[in-house]
């Protein structure tokens, strides 16, 4: 039996009534171990003002860079607590910001491992099927030889990586459009 | 060989452009540069976990989230999530809202001249059964207009996310209601190119599940993102 993948369509601007019962802007609660980072930035629009009806949402391993997912096999153990899933909507000026933990390192193809990413999907209003992208880590010496950040075109791949704004906390903006067009994945 | 799965790319003509002049919202918000298309890890493959500890009882019926019941159409909306392998997808997370009886949103943004329902929220959430299964009670939500063109309506429908498996089967849909004459003038329903793909997202009456004397039912079933390839390989095509 072989069927399509069911067409996506835009969240609207409504989306709150249906998603805001489960954000999530402390992705790492107080007992999960790894190095604290809070993340904030502002999800812009092509004449670069701030979409104040967005939703971000977030997937990342612990910090032994194991997913809770029964699909990750790894030798690893769990962290009870640790779902990984973050939800974090934009506020009128198209800001989001949210604390979690630095991932580990998690396998890539070929067995290869990828540098610490945290994976982020974007929705909202005037945009009919969400957008795939990922946050890498600034100075991380693996990001050189991350197969996925490889893939994209050497003058965007900065647009993936956050820049520090003092000690634990990192800004990273998504651009829809522009010079600094935030690239975005088709996996 | 590694037995990691690996899910098939979205067939053609099945998915919207993010650019559609129709849509107006879509022209600054869409990305100009081509995605970059890159291989499936382990961070695509898993994703979050949901379980019934994260619903309460009474999630899927929105009739009963409010003292009184809600103004309206009682409906029954039920159906079962598969992946393109027409393999179900038990105990996966389906959020919904909509508008009530009325085409209005409790919401700051919605400014439609059409009455709030006390007894109405608009949300519910479910998870599927051991059979992808899922089940909601709700009211049928009106039309109503928007912003996007001189006289422009939304036909009936009500807002679904799923998560699926894995991150990249996440997918947020509308379901439609058979019959809408509204649908052919909608710029979100005509994005889909495909016709075929469109009218999936039509949900049919659903007699069996009608209740006598009580509800009318609508069936709608939704299709995530399958394996390309498993131990047992399936032929492609439909």
């Amino acid at each position: 039996m072989s069927l399509y993948a069911s067409g996506s369509q835009t969240v609207g601007p409504y989306l709150h009534i249906g998603l805001t019962w489960l954000n999530t802007d402390r992705i790492a609660g107080p007992g999960v171990k790894g190095e604290r980072v809070t993340i904030h930035g502002r999800l812009l629009d092509g004449d670069g003002v701030g979409v104040g009806d967005g939703l971000v949402e977030i997937w990342q391993a612990s910090a032994t860079g194991k997913y809770a997912h029964p699909e990750d096999r790894q030798k690893k153990p769990l962290e009870k607590g640790f779902r990984g899933f973050g939800r974090i909507p934009t506020d009128a000026k198209g800001v989001f910001r949210f604390s979690t933990i630095k991932p580990g390192r998690v396998p890539g193809s070929g067995g290869k491992l990828q540098a610490p990413h945290l994976s982020v999907t974007v929705f909202m209003r005037g945009l009919l099927k969400q957008l795939s992208t990922r946050i890498y880590f600034p100075g991380d010496p693996a990001n050189v030889q991350d197969p996925i950040l490889k893939r994209v075109p050497a003058a965007r791949r900065a647009t993936l990586v956050a820049r520090p704004k003092g000690r634990g906390v990192l800004q990273w903006n998504i651009v829809l459009q522009g010079k600094v067009e935030t690239a975005f994945f088709d996996f | 060989m590694s037995k990691q799965y690996s899910y098939r790319r979205f067939h053609p003509g099945t998915q919207p452009a993010y650019d559609f002049p129709p849509y107006a919202s879509t022209a600054k918000r869409h990305p100009k540069q081509p995605l970059v298309i890159a291989p499936q890890t382990l961070s695509e493959i898993t994703g979050p976990v949901f379980g019934y500890g994260d619903l309460k009882p009474t999630d899927h019926d929105l009739t009963r989230q409010h003292k009184g019941e809600p103004i309206g159409e009682r409906i029954i909306c039920s159906g079962r999530v598969l992946d393109e392998n027409g393999k179900s997808v038990p105990h996966t997370l389906i959020e919904v809202w909509q508008a009530n009886a009325a085409g209005r949103y409790p919401h700051k943004s919605d400014r439609h001249d059409a009455p709030v329902d006390p007894n109405f929220s608009g949300a519910g959430r479910t998870l599927t059964d051991a059979e992808g299964r899922y089940r909601f009670i709700t009211i049928r939500p009106g039309e109503y207009p928007w912003r996007n063109h001189y006289n422009a309506w939304r036909p009936a429908h009500i807002h679904f996310s799923l998560f699926g498996r894995a991150f990249l089967t996440r997918l947020v849909t509308q379901m439609y209601f058979p019959g809408d004459p509204l649908l052919p003038y909608d710029p979100m329903y005509m994005s889909i190119p495909d016709e075929k793909a469109r009218l999936r997202l039509v949900s049919q009456l659903d007699w069996e599940n009608t209740v006598p004397e009580h509800a009318l039912a609508y069936r709608f079933d939704i299709v995530l993102r399958g394996s390309a390839a498993t131990p047992m390989d399936d032929s492609p095509g439909e």
